[in-house]
C-alpha cells in the first residue's frame, strides 16, 4: 500500500511531463487499435468463410465465366451436396462513390448455402417470387435507406444499361461478423436480359459455390473438379472460399502489410518516448534512490517503484486509448460506409492494445531500473545539491 | 560512558580511480570508537573523512583492512547482506536532508520501518514517538517543501532514528543551517546521545559543530593527525 502510495505521487510529481506521456501513450494505443481494426477488416471475409464451401472459377482469371452447364456436372462429384451459381454484378448505384458488392445468384440455391444470412421466411418468398427482386444485408440498407418495396436503379458496368430491381427482403447477419452489406438479385434476370441484348454472354456464370459434406475432404472434392475439366474449354480453380477470399486480400497485400508495420512503428516511438521521460525521471532521483538504498531498500525494490511508475502512466494512457478506439471506430466505419463489411473492434485488439502498453511500460522502465539497481550508493548521494 | 568498542577499525585502506589513476584516499587507518561515543570528524577536503564516514556506513566498502561494528566486520558482507545490516543498525543524517519530496514528514519518518516487517499500528506509535522527540508533532502531514531546512533536518533524525539503530552516522548535518537552526540540531544530537545513548560518527567542516561532540578526531591526507577528547559532564 505503501509503495503503491509513492507510485502514485511519483507518478504525479511532473504532472505536465506525466500528462503530456500519458496524452502520447492514448493517441498511440488509438492508432495501434484503428490500424489493428482496419487489417482486421481486410481479413474479414476470410475469416468468416466456412470450411464447407469451395468456389469454383475459371483457372485463367476469375474475369473469364464458367458454362452453366458445368453445375449440373459438379454435382455429381462424390462429396459435393450442393451447388449455385453466382456472378459479379458491378453495378453503380446512383455515383460511383456508392460502393456496394453485387452478386447475381441463383437464389433457390444460393442462399440455403449461407446460413448466416437471415431472412424472414415471409420477405425470402416475396423475393423468389420476384424477377426483379432483391435482397440487401442491413448494413446496406441502414446506409441507403433501402426499405422493402423501394426500387433501386443500378448502371451497368460489366453488363451495361440501367437496371431496376425492387427490395423484397432484408438479411441480417447471424453474428457481427457477418457481412450485412451485400445486394443479391436472381441470375434468371440478368441471363434472360443478356439472351435478348449480348447472347454471346448467356448462360455463363462467374463462379460456383459447392456445398462439400466435410471440410476434411475440401482437397480431395476440389482435385476432383478441376480434373474433370481438365483440357476443356474452360478449365476451373477450385479452392476453399478462405483461400478465394485471401486471394483478394493478397491483390492488396502491400497496403496490408503498410499499415500492420506503421501499426508497430507508432509503438515503437511511444516506446522510445516513454524511455526517454523514464530515463529522464530516474535521473532526477538518483539522490533518492541513492537515500533509499543507504537506509536498506534492495535494488528489487526500486525497481518496482520505477516499473510501477512506468507502468501506471502506459496503462492510463492505454485504458483511455481503448475506451476512445470503439466511438472512433465507429465513426470511422460509418465514414467507409460498405468498403469494409464488418469494422469493428475486436477482443483481439484490445489484448493487443493492453499488450502493447504493458510492453511500452516495461522496456521504457527497463534501463532506468537497471541504472536504479546498480547504483553505488556514495555516487547517487553526490547528486545533490 | 562505556568504554566497549562498537566500531574497531583496523588498517584500513581505500583509494579511488580517477582518469586511470589510482588516488589513495585512506592509508592504513587504525581506531576505535567506544558504544555511546559521539565522535566528530575533522579535516580539510580531500581528507578521506565522509569516505571513512561511508566505510563505517556501510555504504562503501575498503580495499583492504577491518572494519569491525558490533564484532561484524562488515567489510566482508555482500551487498545484500550490507543493505538488510544497514536497515538494522545504521540511521543516516545527511547535510541536504535526502527526504522524499514526495512523502509527508511522518511518511518520510515511517520509511525505514517498512523493511522492520512492523504493523501498521505499531509504525504509527513509533513515528508518533519519533515526532514528539523532535518536536515536529503539528508538522506530520507536511510535505519537505513545507518545512523549514531546520525541520527537514529535524524530520531526518527522526527518521535516522526511529529503527532504533547501533550507530548514527551524521555527514555535516548543519552543513545547509543557519546558527539558530544549526544550534538545535546539534542540541538534538547531544540529546540522543546522552538521553538514549547513542553512538554518533559526525563528520564536519564546523568548528563550533565538533566542539559539541566527546573526541575530535583529525584527518590529514587520510591519516589520523590529532585527537582531542572534551571533558563531559555525566
Amino acid at each position: 500500500m505503501y509503495f503503491l502510495k509513492l507510485v502514485l505521487r511519483n507518478t504525479l510529481r511532473h504532472k505536465l511531463r506525466t500528462g503530456l506521456t500519458v496524452l502520447g501513450i492514448f493517441v498511440a494505443i488509438l492508432a495501434f487499435g484503428l490500424l489493428r481494426t482496419v487489417v482486421e477488416a481486410w481479413f474479414a471475409g476470410s475469416e468468416n468463410a466456412s470450411t464447407t464451401r469451395l468456389i469454383t472459377r475459371n483457372s485463367i482469371s476469375l474475369v473469364f465465366p464458367l458454362p452453366i452447364t458445368y453445375g449440373g456436372r459438379i454435382r455429381q462429384v462424390d462429396g459435393v451436396n450442393h451447388v449455385s451459381h453466382a456472378n459479379w454484378f458491378g453495378g453503380v448505384y446512383v455515383s460511383e462513390k456508392n460502393f456496394f458488392p453485387q452478386f447475381a445468384v441463383d437464389a433457390a440455391t444460393y442462399l440455403p448455402l449461407y446460413p448466416e444470412y437471415r431472412i424472414p421466411a415471409e420477405d425470402m418468398k416475396a423475393f423468389l417470387l420476384d424477377r426483379k427482386g432483391c435482397v440487401v444485408g442491413r448494413k446496406l440498407a441502414t446506409q441507403y435507406g433501402f426499405k422493402t418495396g423501394d426500387v433501386v436503379p443500378l448502371r451497368g458496368t460489366i453488363f451495361p444499361g440501367t437496371w431496376e430491381f425492387v427490395v423484397r427482403a432484408i438479411y441480417d447477419g447471424a453474428d457481427a461478423k457477418t457481412d450485412t452489406s451485400q445486394f443479391f438479385f436472381h441470375w434468371d434476370y440478368l441471363n434472360e436480359t443478356l439472351k435478348k441484348t449480348v447472347p454471346r454472354r448467356a448462360n455463363t456464370v462467374g463462379v460456383y459455390i459447392v456445398g462439400i459434406d466435410q471440410s476434411s475432404r475440401a482437397a480431395a472434392v476440389s482435385g476432383a473438379i478441376d480434373q474433370m475439366f481438365r483440357n476443356s474449354l474452360a478449365e476451373t480453380l477450385t479452392e476453399t472460399e478462405k483461400a478465394f477470399q485471401l486471394g483478394f486480400v493478397a491483390m492488396t497485400e502491400a497496403i496490408v502489410v503498410a499499415i500492420q508495420v506503421v501499426s508497430f512503428l507508432v509503438i515503437f516511438i511511444i516506446m522510445a518516448v516513454m524511455a526517454n521521460t523514464m530515463a529522464m525521471t530516474a535521473r532526477e532521483r538518483l539522490a533518492e534512490y541513492a537515500t533509499m538504498k543507504a537506509l536498506g531498500f534492495g535494488p528489487a525494490r526500486l525497481m518496482v517503484l520505477i516499473f510501477g511508475e512506468s507502468l501506471a502512466i502506459a496503462l492510463a494512457g492505454a485504458v483511455a486509448g481503448i475506451f476512445a478506439t470503439f466511438p472512433v471506430a465507429q465513426w470511422f466505419a460509418a465514414k467507409l460506409g460498405t468498403l469494409f463489411p464488418v469494422f469493428g473492434v475486436s477482443r483481439d485488439t484490445v489484448i493487443m492494445q493492453l499488450a502493447a502498453a504493458v510492453l511500452v511500460g516495461v522496456v521504457a522502465a527497463l534501463f532506468p531500473g537497471l541504472r536504479a539497481a546498480r547504483l553505488r550508493i556514495v555516487d547517487g548521494l553526490r547528486n545533490i545539491g | 560512558m562505556a568504554n566497549t568498542p562498537l566500531v574497531e577499525i583496523r588498517h584500513l585502506f581505500k583509494s579511488y580511480r580517477r582518469g586511470g589513476q589510482v588516488v589513495p584516499v585512506l592509508h592504513d587507518l587504525s581506531f576505535n570508537i567506544a558504544e555511546g561515543e559521539f565522535l566528530a570528524l575533522m579535516g580539510p577536503s580531500g581528507s578521506g573523512k565522509s569516505t571513512l564516514l561511508n566505510l563505517i556506513a556501510g555504504i562503501d566498502k575498503p580495499d583492504s583492512g577491518e572494519l569491525l561494528i558490533g564484532a561484524e566486520d562488515i567489510s566482508r558482507f555482500s551487498e545484500s547482506e550490507l543493505a538488510d545490516w544497514r536497515a538494522a543498525n545504521i540511521g543516516f543524517i545527511f547535510q541536504f536532508y535526502n527526504l522524499m519530496p514526495v512523502l509527508t514528514a511522518f511518511e518520510n519518518i515511517e520509511l525505514p520501518l517498512l523493511l522492520t516487517g512492523l504493523g501498521r499500528r505499531d509504525r504509527r506509535e513509533r513515528v508518533q514517538l519519533a515526532l514528539e522527540m523532535v518536536s515536529l508533532t503539528d508538522r506530520a502531514t507536511h510535505y519537505p517543501a513545507e518545512l523549514s531546512g531546520g525541520q527537514q533536518q529535524r524530520v531526518a533524525i527522526a527518521r535516522a532514528i526511529i529503527s532504533d539503530p547501533l550507530l548514527i552516522v551524521a555527514d555535516e548535518p548543519t552543513g545547509d543551517l543557519d546558527r539558530v537552526s544549526a544550534g538545535d540540531i546539534l542540541g538534538l544530537l547531544e540529546r540522543l546521545n546522552r538521553e538514549m545513548g547513542k553512538t554518533i560518527v559526525m563528520v564536519t567542516h564546523d568548528q563550533r559543530a565538533a566542539e559539541r561532540a566527546h573526541i575530535i578526531k583529525q584527518l590529514e591526507k587520510g591519516e589520523l593527525a590529532e585527537t582531542a577528547v572534551r571533558a563531559v559532564a555525566v
